[in-house]
């Protein structure tokens, strides 16, 4: 496909985006005139390996870390320190003109399709943007390549000469993926892409995503807060808490024996209505809002929301172990817990 | 008994050549009290409008062309503006989808509390106050004697939206109106908040009209739900029946496109989704036939040559607008 396969290490020759302990931290102003420094702990050592050709999803609350974590891994969000190994290279030091040539393998689809695109331009030039600015293809090239981009997101030809507004929200967001195509990239980073649309819009979107994935083989980073979006679109799943990856595991594993209280939680607010989903919501969803994430205390950061902290979660951070090769839980408790989980489901 | 009674409802819109486009077409439910009715539809259907038009709060260049609007008998809309803004607040109120840009920003949220106290019920400034409190203890906002005092942007979105419900509830509505009041907040919090609407209209008796475009998250909630498209409604019923048994081609399209979370089950290999081909037909450009034509599966050449079938009783609480099913007649 690219010169980046080639180079891939052979170790891991499956997985194209490897991240290493990821720290992202935003300043927030100091305690007091002579005070130190606070620090937002936006991610808080995220790590995760996403195989080619599958989809990697991030389930959490806003605030959670998700998309500061998508947005670090395309190098749109300072990284404080830690290793995104992209196609065996770390990108994460890179700059300049290196940097550039790598932007054209990693692609972000935006949220909100109405804010995303450029009221001003017309469709077609802002799907041939990328390929301006990254030198791909001569100039009839490039306007060949967005009339078939155009096609393969279902909308007319006649669509490039259109400006933004004339589109319904569901063509936006086909735009903004054709747009994300453009460069031919290997990872796409889905960030809410279908968190805005009507439900009827969502499916049309979701089945667009994943012809493109079995005819392209991409990669996407699917960030989501919609469970039943995520348990059937994703390969993997990981759940984030305030900066930490608190669960991760395949979506088979995650949804059939979840382990962490937080999990849980999200499984409680996203439940079928029934007698099993009251059981859930009276034991596992948690109150209120996520504490700060401004120099948050040691300990496990879900402590203040969890039903069954004990004096250990406030003191240590709990660290994310392997319960099953294809299973991370960090929780002080995940096997104390196990039992009243299985009660709960039979 | 019935609280609010919509009776063929029409509204529409003045368009920039001055013609009238038909927004709404002839809409006709009520609501009993204690009752949760549910409107639901994609963007572009008519929920909010029909809201508005409850509220009389429709844009300009919106009117109500014909219809009337009982509430407790009385005929909303041959109410001075007066007599109309004594009744918002307190036989009606509105939860706003989206509560940033619905709550004022250069207030504190106690202010905006007390001032429907206060225009409704003549209470003076710390009698307001208390009022106030008593209010975010009840939408379970922690900390309400300190929290009444914040900005609206100094809370979470959820406890925004809080805010909107005990604003909402401050007059003690007997139609409380929630235009997705979830829409823009997390699972979680979204569970939260259906489960307090749920509570507190067990308290207070108010009867719901909750607008949402997610069919399936309404169905625990809802005792009547009416799924609207383009304007017009086409299958209204009790909500069990709707969503169990669902016989409009567009009702059974909103059930099978959202992926609907399985637990303990792990998931199947993809299958791609029930989709809905197309999109709703914009503002003017709905003909007199049925407006789901161009995107059904299931058109027929009797739905081409006819208009729009008339929303037919199909059994017990259920009826449907719609030339494949039984009973479809002008």
């Amino acid at each position: 496909m690219s010169v980046l396969d080639t180079a891939a290490s052979p170790a891991a020759p499956d997985h194209l985006l490897d991240v290493n302990d990821l720290v992202v931290h935003f300043p927030a102003g100091r305690q007091g005139p002579f005070g130190k420094t606070s620090f937002v702990h936006a991610v808080d050592g995220v790590s995760f390996r996403v195989r080619r050709g599958t989809t990697f999803g991030i389930v959490g609350e806003s605030g959670s870390g998700k998309s500061t974590t998508a947005l670090a891994v395309l190098r749109l969000a300072p990284i404080t320190s830690g290793q995104v190994v992209f196609a065996g290279r770390d990108i994460a030091d890179l700059s300049g003109s290196p940097l550039r040539e790598m932007r054209k393998h990693l692609q972000i689809v935006f949220q909100d399709p109405f804010s995303a695109l450029n009221p001003r331009r017309r469709a077609g030039d802002q799907i041939r943007e990328p390929l301006d600015l990254l030198g791909i293809g001569s100039g009839s090239e490039r306007d060949d390549r967005v009339r078939k981009l155009l096609a393969e997101v279902g909308l007319p030809p006649q669509a490039a000469d259109l400006f933004p507004h004339q589109f319904s929200g569901g063509q936006r967001q086909r735009l903004c993926i054709a747009r994300a195509l453009a460069p031919e990239p290997d990872l796409i980073v889905c960030d809410e892409a279908v968190s805005a649309l009507d439900v009827a819009i969502q499916a049309q979107i979701l089945n667009l995503l994943k012809r493109l994935q079995r005819e392209r083989r991409l990669t996407y980073m699917f960030i989501s807060h919609d469970l039943g979006v995520v348990q059937q679109f994703c390969d993997e799943v990981a759940v984030m808490y305030l900066g930490k990856i608190v669960e991760q595991g395949s979506a088979a594993k995650l949804f059939t024996a979840p382990c962490h209280p937080y999990t849980w939680s999200l499984i409680a607010a996203a439940a079928p209505p029934g007698p099993v989903r009251d059981a859930l919501k009276q034991r596992h969803l948690v109150k209120g809002d996520p504490p700060s994430p401004v120099d948050p205390p040691p300990g496990c950061r879900f402590v203040q929301r969890c039903p069954a902290a004990v004096d250990r979660c406030r003191q240590q951070l709990p660290s994310l172990d392997a319960i099953d090769p294809s299973h991370y839980v960090a929780c002080h408790r995940a096997s104390d817990l196990a039992e009243t989980f299985i009660q709960i489901r039979s | 008994m019935t609280l609010l009674e919509v009776d063929s409802l029409n509204v529409s819109m003045r368009n920039a050549e001055g013609h009238l486009v038909s927004v709404i077409e002839n809409l006709s439910f009520s609501v009993a009290h204690g009752q949760t009715t549910a409107l639901v539809g994609e963007s572009g259907c008519g929920k909010s409008m029909t809201a508005l038009a409850l509220m009389r709060l429709l844009p300009e260049d919106f009117v109500i062309t014909s219809g009337r609007i009982l509430l407790e008998g009385r005929d909303l809309l041959s109410l001075s503006a007066k007599e109309m803004r004594s009744l918002r607040g307190r036989a009606m109120s509105m939860i706003f989808q989206e509560p940033m840009t619905a709550l004022n920003p250069l207030f504190t949220v106690g202010d905006q509390i007390a001032e429907v106290l206060r225009w409704h019920q003549g209470l003076g400034g710390s009698a307001a106050r208390e009022r106030a409190i008593a209010l975010l203890r009840v939408v379970q906002i922690p900390a309400a004697e300190q929290r009444v005092d914040a900005y609206p942007h100094q809370l979470s979105g959820g406890m925004r939206q809080r805010v909107m419900i005990a604003m909402a509830l401050a007059g003690r509505p007997k139609l409380l109106i929630a235009d997705e009041p979830t829409t823009a907040l997390d699972v979680t919090v979204q569970a939260q908040i259906f489960d307090l609407l749920a509570e507190l209209q067990q308290e207070t008796g108010a009867a719901v009209l909750l607008i949402t475009h997610d069919l399936g998250a309404v169905a625990e909630l809802a005792d009547e739900i009416l799924v609207l498209y383009a304007g017009r409604c086409i299958e209204a019923g009790v909500s069990a029946d709707i969503v169990e048994a669902p016989r409009h081609p567009y009702t059974r399209g909103l059930l099978n496109c959202v992926p609907h979370f399985t637990l303990g089950r792990a998931p199947k290999p993809w299958v791609d989704l029930g989709e809905i081909p197309g999109m709703v037909p914009p503002l003017g450009a709905r003909g007199a036939d049925c407006a789901f034509l161009a995107r059904c599966a299931l058109a027929a050449d009797i739905c081409r040559s006819r208009p729009q079938p008339a929303l037919d009783p199909i059994g017990p609480g259920h009826a449907v607008s719609c030339w494949r099913e039984a009973g479809g007649t002008t």
